[in-house]
């Protein structure tokens, strides 16, 4: 049986509230200007081509954070986003500062199973955050956040590292979406066209790593998430019963990288459980 | 009720008073430039929408005098704002204000509180427990704040009422854009609300929704007038800030009125009787749905 398609996006209206979401949420906190990582990828090569219409491409920071094994395609495709772009690319290798910390951990650099892999992951994705927030704070910009809804609901990302930023325009398009708006806002084709990855090591794709493919995971998270489909009637809709049950498991098994901290409650108004406000208040 | 109406579709700044009050002013200035003769803000337009615990910071009653200056500005022409009202029991309302010739006139606290999908106003305000509708210089107005329009039986009340413009201050955020077409799904919904509320209850629509964001929902604005006859005859642009003005004549209420006699026909006692016999026994309710199914 076929499985349902992807959801669609209207792409024109996603452009129009994503832009002024840029603007309008960066303005509260008095700042014009962004800055963000810039992978190679489709993500970010989007966030990119949205921030460079809300706030003018002259007042956004693109920065690629090439690593050592990171394939050279990617550094190519990054320039070709930030040329499209119109924005000013900085390149900050990281391969020192993450080699000079893995080196410093007793075992982790011989480290090659599966949990070495994903540490050493883990403190790339990690660099590249403190790269971006110290720019941020000597540009007076702010740090975009490139998750896209399919990588948030499955966890799949690095707390602290690329799961972190002050506004993220991407959190609420499943991966499909972003590639639809990709093609409406010019991204270039090469890019577009290239398999996710998150370059980790040679040859990784998402794809791959998730073992199951993004449009057939979108059309099971929408209708899980979005539509609220009962684990029958999304088995009805022909996915496997297996993989209904293992994406279920990972979103939930995910929840706390959606989620601040937890805090031990003692007093009459604990932040965040019953302290509450928008975050907006503040700005 | 022939005036000239303006709808303010600004960006309140959450849980700033000062800030909003200022700009109310402002927007007045404006549509008293134009010559406005009513003046129609959305909902919570004093204080921000997304407010949680600042309801409590924010809550005031109607005679405190921070208003003064804002309520003075009604002397000449029919102001409608928004504010968190503090009732004399220390409950709080999502209160819908007008004020005419210098004074309040008139409060509408909401019924229908929004308490699911982003909506938490049943965790903080007090429900109104009446649709009042009020009479003033410029004829017979009806207040639905937001969700109020979404039940049927909120406008009917006020069309019983004689109500000639029904004031439907809004604070809707985006959704959908997962369909076709150039509306986002919460804007095409409305369009479609406001124009059968025009037709069913055969009096204007004035709907005055918000614009900005707020922790990354956006109000939509498209603020719009509707005819008697349903007919959407004039819309803000889109999301931006935006002074509608639109002239609202008595003659368009009196042409719908006459071609289809709807409020002659209209059966509210019938109503009543069927009202009185399903609040005794609500469990006829359940078995009309009940037979229903059986005859499929």
């Amino acid at each position: 049986m076929a499985l349902p398609p992807p959801p669609d996006c209207n792409v024109a209206l996603a452009e129009r509230v994503l832009t002024a979401f840029l603007r309008e949420e960066a303005g509260k906190f008095g700042i014009d200007r962004a800055v963000l990582g810039l992978s190679g990828g489709v993500d970010s090569a989007v966030v990119l081509e949205l921030a460079a219409r809300a706030f003018g491409p002259e007042r956004v920071l693109a920065v690629a954070m090439p690593y050592r094994t990171s394939n050279p395609v990617s550094l190519e495709l990054a320039r070709a986003a930030a040329d499209h772009a119109g924005t000013r690319l900085e390149v900050v290798e990281i391969t020192p500062m993450a080699d000079a910390f893995i080196a410093a951990v007793p075992g982790l650099a011989e480290d090659d199973s599966r949990t070495g892999r994903l540490r050493q992951g883990n403190v790339m994705a990690r660099c590249r955050m403190i790269v971006l927030y110290d720019r941020s704070a000597a540009a007076g910009a702010l740090v975009l956040g490139t998750s896209n809804k399919t990588e948030l609901l499955l966890g799949y990302g690095t707390i602290h590292g690329d799961l972190a930023s002050a506004i993220n325009p991407l959190g609420d398009l499943y991966k499909s979406q972003v590639f639809a708006l990709a093609r409406h806002l010019g991204v270039p084709a090469e890019i577009v066209a290239r398999p996710p990855s998150a370059d980790l090591w040679e040859g990784q794709t998402d794809e791959q790593e998730l073992g199951f493919r993004y449009a057939e995971v979108d059309a099971l998270l929408h209708r899980l998430v979005d539509r609220r489909r009962p684990r029958a009637a999304l088995i009805a809709d022909g996915f496997p019963a297996e993989f209904v049950d293992r994406i279920a498991t990972r979103i939930r098994a995910s929840q706390f990288k959606r989620r601040p901290p937890v805090i031990a409650k003692l007093a009459a108004r604990t932040v965040n459980l019953d302290f509450r406000y928008a975050r907006d208040w503040g700005v | 009720m022939d005036c000239l109406a303006a709808l303010c579709q600004l960006r309140p700044a959450l849980g700033d008073l000062e800030r909003n009050l200022a700009a109310h002013l402002e927007w007045i200035d404006r549509a008293a430039e134009a010559g406005a003769d009513l003046v129609l803000f959305p909902e919570l337009s004093l204080t921000g929408y997304f407010l949680r615990d600042l309801v409590h910071d924010l809550a005031l009653r109607p005679d405190d005098r921070r208003l003064r200056e804002l309520i003075a500005a009604s002397t000449e022409r029919t102001l409608v704002f928004g504010l968190v009202e503090e009732g004399d029991d220390h409950r709080c309302y999502n209160s819908t204000v007008i004020a005419e010739g210098g004074e309040v006139r008139h409060v509408h606290r909401k019924v229908h509180l929004p308490d699911y999908g982003i909506f938490e106003e049943g965790r903080y305000f007090a429900a109104g427990d009446r649709f009042t509708t009020w009479r003033g210089r410029l004829g017979r107005f009806g207040v639905l704040c937001c969700e109020d329009a979404w039940h049927l039986d909120s406008g009917w009340l006020h069309f019983l009422q004689g109500a000639d413009a029904l004031l439907v201050p809004c604070a809707s955020p985006a959704r959908g854009v997962d369909t076709e077409g150039p509306e986002l799904g919460s804007e095409a919904a409305w369009r479609t609300l406001t124009e059968a509320l025009a037709r069913f209850d055969q009096a204007w629509v004035l709907h005055c929704n918000r614009v900005g964001f707020e922790d990354g929902a956006m109000y939509w604005g498209a603020s719009s007038v509707v005819s008697p006859f349903g007919e959407r005859v004039a819309a803000a642009a889109g999301a931006e800030e935006e002074l509608l003005l639109q002239r609202l004549d008595s003659d368009a209420v009196r042409r719908a009125r006459l071609f289809a006699p709807l409020r002659r026909d209209a059966r509210p006692d019938l109503v009543r009787r069927h009202l009185a016999r399903l609040l005794e026994d609500p469990d006829a309710l359940r078995a009309a749905g009940e037979d229903a199914a059986g005859e499929a």
